[in-house]
């Protein structure tokens, strides 16, 4: 077990590696020029000579591999950035300096992380028992009317798309009939409640539309453990129909289930963009968008490492996870 | 505790333990309303074996699942009547049939990896089938009768096997557990569906022998389904043979053995190798397919695989369903076939097929 997890974070690792130097190639191969972004940051008037200033300070046209390594090292010992003649600090874990604010991009994440993260558990304590539970009633009511509503109306709402819903629950609950306070994110540390009244309506609408692939995904690996053998076996030991269909059926069922949960979970932490756009939450999502728009190239290459740190980490999790739900499942 | 109407085991009268009385199952599917079960009916006596021998599709797994209530019971239109202990549990509610399953009947499945649920321990599940029949039980009474069954079904070490999961343990061992699972609680009535069917033929003597054994402690009567004749000689006192979900021939194992009454069964029998025949005879299967039981045959189900419809006056058999009748050998012994003399007719054959 501890070798596998050995294994598997060195694995976890050369992923990432493999998935930064990516970001650095599609960074330096396509059209950039750092000093141009800098430089229109703080004046509209860009000479040439400014510009190309800038991208000498800034180590731009050092060696591309060279400049990997700088960037890499900085990671872990941390490292002085120059925009013309001002340094800057950045200290370890250092993943750079924004082009706009002069801050280091270690810090923009840290303070945009924890809405982030907010949305993300809210969301799926939405989502994964509501999904999970529509689709074991479907499965149970297999063919009956309950069925064909369950399953007819998650189809209509997935079929919507997703900013759609989001911007028409904005307009309707939040403007038009004031249902819900203008949505925010206020830290839970400093006051619980307005944290919770702030985020009530972006987890609604975030947990509702992504419960109904839940349910479905549930409905079909319900039906099908509802049909095993030792479900009937279950039965025929004169179990109640809740135990039946609870510890034997469900039990099962939940495996593959949470398979996803655990790649959509690293998603969400890697940014929500719609929901962070349209109610106006300050996560790292939206900061990533406006960073594509910006071209701040430390913030986008910041938030593509995490993403793909939430993504290893989360494999790794599941399948820990499966061994300790199925022992049939060995880690080795 | 509970009262006397659902006290199914005092002697409510002397008709025996089991009786199945006209029993019909369909379903409705896709393709139409499929006829499994018409018109089955038998008995099964406390202590005694009876033996269901049919081909898949024939209805005698369904049949039995009716018994126990497993059957989808929203989808399935049953009729006649089955009663346990005098109880008639067609038409029981479902809280009441729950209080029957498992503890006065139990069921054995064939495929014991397949029936024993893959997450939890064997013991926990034993102990589960206990709990679900004695509420006031502890947990660890239950455990310890879990342990105390797995011993009495011969699994060595039962205390440490408990604990173990249900892929470590060996088919044979797998399918003693589940022997142990169904008899915790004592029924008065176990069905074992083709509990021999995926063992090697080593283990599945040792598992016959251990059914015979517990049989004789403690008195059940058993139903025992399979498509084994082999298995079916030496484990029942009586046998039902089931074609197109009918009943074509019942009587006891040996006179349906020696004395088969119905072409079908005859065939079922010419198709087992001897252990003295000659290693170069060759074995006579039974030509065509199983019927559809979605449009059955008219007639005799059997008719158009039938070798001997010549021997039959006109075309009674494609026209005419044979009822269920004793034949020539004696009251006991009930065919559902339209030649006259069918043990005669059969025995000619298979003299024939020997010179």
């Amino acid at each position: 077990m501890f070798g596998y997890i050995v294994r598997r974070l060195i694995a976890a690792f050369l992923v990432i590696v493999a998935t930064s130097v990516i970001v650095f190639a599609l960074f330096f191969y396509g059209p950039s020029n750092p000093g141009q972004v800098v430089c229109m940051a703080t004046s509209p008037q860009c000479p040439a000579q400014r510009v190309h200033d800038y991208n000498e300070s800034l180590g731009y046209y050092d060696p591309v591999t060279q400049q990997y390594a700088v960037w890499a090292k900085g990671l872990f010992t941390g490292r002085d950035i120059k925009f013309g003649g001002t340094s800057y600090e950045c200290p370890a874990p250092c993943l750079g300096i924004s082009y706009y604010t002069r801050q280091p991009v270690t810090e923009l994440m840290k303070e945009r992380f924890p809405a982030t993260l907010s949305l993300a558990i809210g969301a799926t304590m939405i989502f994964f028992p509501l999904g999970v539970v529509l689709g074991s009633l479907a499965a149970r009511k297999r063919g009956t009317a309950t069925d064909r509503m369950l399953v007819g109306s998650s189809l209509v709402i997935y079929s919507i798309p997703y900013y759609l819903l989001a911007l028409l629950s904005y307009l309707y609950l939040v403007i038009i009939w004031g249902v819900f306070p203008q949505p925010e994110y206020n830290p839970f540390t400093q006051n619980p409640w307005l944290w919770f009244t702030g985020l009530i309506l972006p987890w609604l609408v975030l947990g509702l539309a992504t419960s109904t692939s839940y349910a479905r995904f549930s409905r079909g690996s319900m039906v099908e453990s509802l049909n095993e053998d030792y479900v009937r076996t279950a039965k025929a030991k004169g179990l109640s129909q809740r135990t039946v269909v609870v510890k034997h059926g469900l039990r099962a069922a939940i495996v593959p289930v949470i398979t996803i949960l655990g790649l959509d979970f690293a998603t969400l932490l890697a940014g929500t963009v719609f929901t962070e756009y349209i109610f106006g939450i300050q996560g790292i999502g939206r900061q990533a968008l406006d960073s594509i728009q910006d071209q701040n190239f430390p913030v986008i290459s910041a938030t593509v490492l995490i993403a793909a740190s939430f993504v290893v980490l989360a494999n790794l999790v599941v399948d820990i996870l499966y061994s300790v739900i199925d022992p049939r499942v060995r880690l080795t | 505790m509970s009262s006397p109407v659902e006290d199914i085991t005092r002697p409510a009268s002397d008709e025996p333990f089991l009786v199945v009385d006209d029993l019909t199952v369909k379903f409705p599917t896709a393709d139409g309303l499929v006829q499994a079960v018409t018109g089955l009916s038998y008995t099964v006596e406390m202590g005694k074996t009876l033996g269901i021998v049919g081909e898949s599709g024939s209805g005698k797994s369904v049949s039995s699942m009716a018994v126990v209530g497993l059957h989808d019971a929203k989808r399935t239109h049953i009729s006649g009547s089955i009663r346990v202990g005098g109880t008639e549990i067609i038409g029981l509610s479902e809280q009441r049939m729950r209080r029957l399953r498992g503890n006065e009947v139990a069921m054995i499945f064939q495929d014991a990896l397949a029936a024993l649920h893959p997450f939890y321990r064997v013991g926990n599940q034993l102990a589960e089938a206990y709990l679900a029949h004695h509420p006031d039980a502890s947990k660890r009474d239950a455990n310890d009768k879990a342990v105390a069954m797995l011993d009495r079904v011969g699994i060595p070490q039962p205390d440490q096997r408990a604990r173990d999961y249900p892929h470590q343990f060996s088919g044979g061992m797998r399918q003693r557990a589940m022997i142990a699972m169904a008899l915790i609680n004592d029924p008065k009535l176990l069905f074992a569906d083709e509990p021999t069917t995926a063992l090697d033929v080593t283990v599945q003597a040792q598992i016959l022998d251990l059914l015979q054994d517990l049989q004789r402690d403690f008195g059940s009567a058993i139903v025992f389904i399979t498509h084994d004749l082999g298995v079916i000689a030496e484990m029942a006192d009586d046998v039902l043979v089931m074609y197109g979900g009918r009943a074509v021939e019942f009587g006891t194992c040996k006179a349906v053995m020696s004395k088969p009454q119905m072409p079908y069964t005859w065939g079922l029998l010419e198709s087992i190798p001897e252990l003295e025949s000659d290693p170069g005879t060759r074995l006579l299967p039974i030509p065509g397919t199983p019927p559809s039981l979605l449009h059955p045959p008219t007639g005799c189900p059997f008719h158009p695989r039938c070798r001997f419809t010549g021997d039959v006056p006109g075309d009674l058999c494609e026209r005419e369903l044979p009822d269920l009748v004793p034949g020539v050998e004696g009251a006991g012994h009930l065919r559902r076939c339209h030649l006259r003399n069918p043990a005669e007719t059969l025995a000619n054959a298979a003299e024939k097929r020997e010179v």
